[in-house]
């Protein structure tokens, strides 16, 4: 946007934008529908997340594009939140059709849930403290006007006449904007307990009726201008506090569930029907078609089919199956329609289990002591303590009781937090909003100050350090027959491996041979003839040979020799490298998969990680994080399984791709974008650099209170001190938050 | 000093309409979308605010 130039040329600055498009599994059609929203008139309205939007160009793109797609009346982009709002009439146009003509243009999108979408529209919360925050922004402006006069010598009538004008405009701000203090204090003495908002809420108070008390006495000093000051820098901090929370909620409202709600169970009479999840009952009989996920725990009755089971295992390799075998929730069927009889729902079933595991590991994790609740609980009590030693202290000495209670005061207001209540939430808005720029969402604050402490990273194999999908490896060499061969037969299936396969043939550009007809064989592979001749694609005994270690299928043209084309889950470009600058910065690494121990030790072997362990069940993981943490180790868990979840929700700091499944994207503490590991770096760097921005913080808290208490007891803290003291030292410390803004 | 007496309420005035822009602009959404509508001015396009 500061470039005029990328401006226009339509596109020009998001070629990332175009390579992200991510083979991210296709939302049924009528899946899609469900995140609409009705509008009114008619029409229907769906917010899509589309975290490639990156600059003015894609903004434009993005809605001329859409505007003229069929049935679309609307679609504006917001581009602070990487959102698209798209009005729509239901009847002529269709969320699929609109995230379809997305993908096209090189955007992955993904829908928003729309009653959760309706909640952050509201953000009623964030108004609420903006309104209070311009109201005191507004007072103490005015007041600070007036104050200037008043130190700059005004006298008599006309000091009073200043005075009484702050009062007229200070009292009645600080009691609207004081609101949210006065009532978390009283909340907190309520239950005996002391927090910030204590001192704040009684600086307030008390600065309020001393300068009152003095500007009816025509008194020198009054703290009007130091009061609502006051108010106003830290409503500034707790603005910044609830914007990450908003926006790691509006992340999160994407995380709801992307699998299918519905499922299509066959009645008695053999008819189908649709029945949500929640109301399948054991014994009935669900029909799973190829490309979609087991609804529910059961054992299949009819049908022979591959099931890719990565996200429930962390089995990378498809696994044919029949009548009788067991499935589970969350597998993704792959070739041929099933029948399952469900055995168990609900709290019966794997995923329930899962999710019980979670919520254990959730309740056992240690209590974590947020940065700002630490030196909230060291330094309330001090606040107070020096502010009645004050009191009692200018008491005894002089005998005079409005000085103490003024001067006691003034030790309250110079002591208050305001750069404490700063530092850390400006450090949490500013690294969120360096995380969320590239593509990373942050659930909250506590997620990144677990973040910063962690000294050992724990990867799931299968889709995290790996890409979860196959890449043929080895085949024929090029120009070989059997390539056209088996472009034509691959091109037929929907099974990864065949995919796999059909986009290596493209690759080596080798255009598929025409076949006579073809038909898929589930759980075996695909047939063709030419003429008489039968070519087949499929698994080593289909085929009629030894089946061996790695992942392959088979090419038979006839009765000639079959060729074998072997296929291995790849390595993520970049996680060689991840693993080495994770090294370099001295943290420890490990695998925990529930794959095999082939092909861990593959992975383990590229990587360069020593501590692989294989045929982890969830339970495993569990434990052995467990283990971990009580060995003093922080781990952070990186993982996207089913089978992961309760390790993300056990571990120190827990971070998910945005493709893992729904718990465990509920259970990370942050989700990244993009089909890069390296965003696990970014956010550790940008971590560790937040907690030193947030230490410094406190540090130079610190140092203007070791000036400013001895100043303030010893009575010399006039209101232009007071006022100038507090200024400098939140802007001191909001300056140094930006800091992580431009880091490298 | 009596100036004051005209000066004090204009300069409060002056901040109070300050203040119900601010408001007014809060309760009719233009603070939703910052980057997005900074760059929006450089458009050509007939452009409007989200309802």
């Amino acid at each position: 946007m500061r470039d005029a130039a990328t401006i226009s040329v339509p596109g020009g600055c998001c070629s990332a934008g175009l390579a992200a498009t991510v083979a991210s599994e296709r939302l049924p059609r009528q899946d899609a529908e469900r995140w609409a929203r009705v509008a009114g008139g008619g029409t229907a309205s769906v917010d899509l997340m589309v975290p490639a939007i990156r600059c003015a160009a894609c903004m434009t793109a993005i809605e001329t594009e859409l505007g003229r797609l069929a049935g679309v009346i609307s679609a504006r982009v917001n581009l602070s939140m990487r959102r698209v709002r798209v009005l729509y009439d239901p009847a002529a146009g269709s969320v699929a059709a609109v995230m379809a003509r997305l993908t096209e243009l090189g955007y992955e999108a993904r829908p928003f849930d729309a009653t959760a979408m309706a909640e952050i529209d509201r953000d009623s919360v964030g108004r609420d403290l903006l309104a209070r925050l311009a109201v005191a922004g507004f007072a103490a402006m005015n007041v600070m006007l007036l104050s200037v006069s008043v130190w700059s010598g005004a006298e008599a009538a006309t000091r009073d006449l200043l005075h009484w004008v702050s009062a007229l405009i200070a009292l009645p701000a600080m009691a609207f904007s004081g609101v949210p203090f006065f009532r978390s204090g009283l909340a907190a003495l309520a239950t005996r307990r002391l927090n910030m908002d204590v001192p704040i809420s009684l600086a307030v108070v008390l600065s309020a009726g001393t300068s009152l008390y003095e500007t009816i006495h025509g008194g020198e000093y009054a703290y009007f201008d130091a009061g609502i000051s006051l108010i106003f820098f830290l409503l500034i901090g707790r603005y910044l506090d609830h914007r990450t929370r908003a926006s790691a909620r509006s992340a999160a409202a994407e995380l709801t569930a992307l699998s299918a709600r519905a499922a299509t169970v066959i009645g008695p009479d053999g008819v189908p029907m649709m029945v949500a999840i929640e109301d399948l009952a054991p014994g009935a009989l669900v029909e799973v078609a190829p490309g979609e996920r087991v609804p529910a725990d059961g054992r299949i009755e009819t049908g022979t089919s591959d099931l890719d089971r990565s996200m429930v295992t962390g089995e990378a390799s498809p696994e044919p199956v029949g009548p009788g075998a067991e499935v589970h929730a969350g597998m993704l069927n792959l070739s041929g329609p099933l029948r399952v009889r469900v055995t168990a729902t609900g709290e019966a079933t794997l995923l329930a289990e899962i999710a019980r595991m979670v919520d254990s590991a959730e309740r056992g994790r240690t209590q974590y002591d947020r940065w700002a609740d630490r030196a909230a609980r060291i330094y309330a009590p001090g606040v107070h303590l020096v502010a009645v030693a004050a009191f009692l202290g200018w008491l005894f000495a002089t005998g005079d009781w409005r000085l103490a209670v003024t001067i006691a005061t003034a030790v309250l207001i110079i002591t208050c937090p305001c750069a404490l209540g700063l530092a850390v939430p400006a450090v949490h808005a500013v690294a969120g909003g360096r995380l969320f720029r590239r593509g990373i969402f942050l659930k909250d604050g506590s997620a990144l100050e677990r973040l910063a402490g962690v000294d050992m990273v724990v990867f799931d194999k299968t889709g995290t350090l790996t890409e979860g999908r196959p890449v043929l490896i080895s085949g024929p060499t090029h120009g070989d027959p059997a390539w056209p061969m088996a472009a034509a037969l691959a091109g037929a299936s929907r099974h990864p491996l065949s995919r796999a396969l059909a986009e290596a043939a493209e690759a080596r550009g080798s255009a598929p041979a025409s076949l006579d007809w073809v038909r898929e064989v589930p759980g075996s592979g695909i047939e063709g003839y030419i003429g008489a001749g039968r070519v087949r694609l499929g698994r080593a005994e289909w085929v009629g040979v030894e089946r061996g270690e790695a992942t392959a299928v088979w090419l038979r043209v006839g009765d000639a020799d079959p060729v074998e084309f072997t296929f291995e889950d790849v390595v993520r470009s970049d996680a060689v490298a991840v693993c080495d600058a994770l090294r370099a910065r001295g943290i420890g690494l490990a695998i925990f998969s529930g794959d095999a121990a082939g092909p861990v030790a593959r992975v383990a072997a590229a990587t360069g990680i020593a501590d692989a362990r294989f045929a982890m069940t969830p339970a495993d993981k569990l434990a052995a994080l467990e283990r971990l943490a009580r060995d003093g180790r922080r781990v952070l868990m990186v993982g996207d399984g089913i089978n992961d979840a309760p390790a993300l929700a056990a571990a120190h700091a827990s971070m998910s791709p945005v493709a893992a499944s729904d718990v465990s994207r509920a259970a990370a503490g942050l989700v990244f974008t993009g089909e890069r590991l390296e965003p696990v770096v970014f956010a550790l760097e940008t971590a560790r650099m937040a907690r030193a921005r947030a230490l410094e913080n406190f540090g130079l808290a610190a140092a203007y209170n070791a000036v400013a208490i001895p100043v303030a007891l010893m009575g010399l803290v006039t209101p232009l001190i007071a006022a100038l003291a507090m200024s400098g030292s939140s802007i001191a410390v909001t300056l140094n938050a930006l800091r992580l803004r431009r880091a490298r | 000093m009596t100036i004051l007496g005209i000066l004090i309420p204009i300069s409060v005035g002056l901040g109070l309409i300050g203040l119900l822009a601010f408001l007014w602009a809060l309760r009719t959404n233009q603070y939703d979308d910052l980057e997005g509508d900074q760059a929006r001015v450089l458009f050509n396009e007939r452009d409007q605010p989200e309802e």
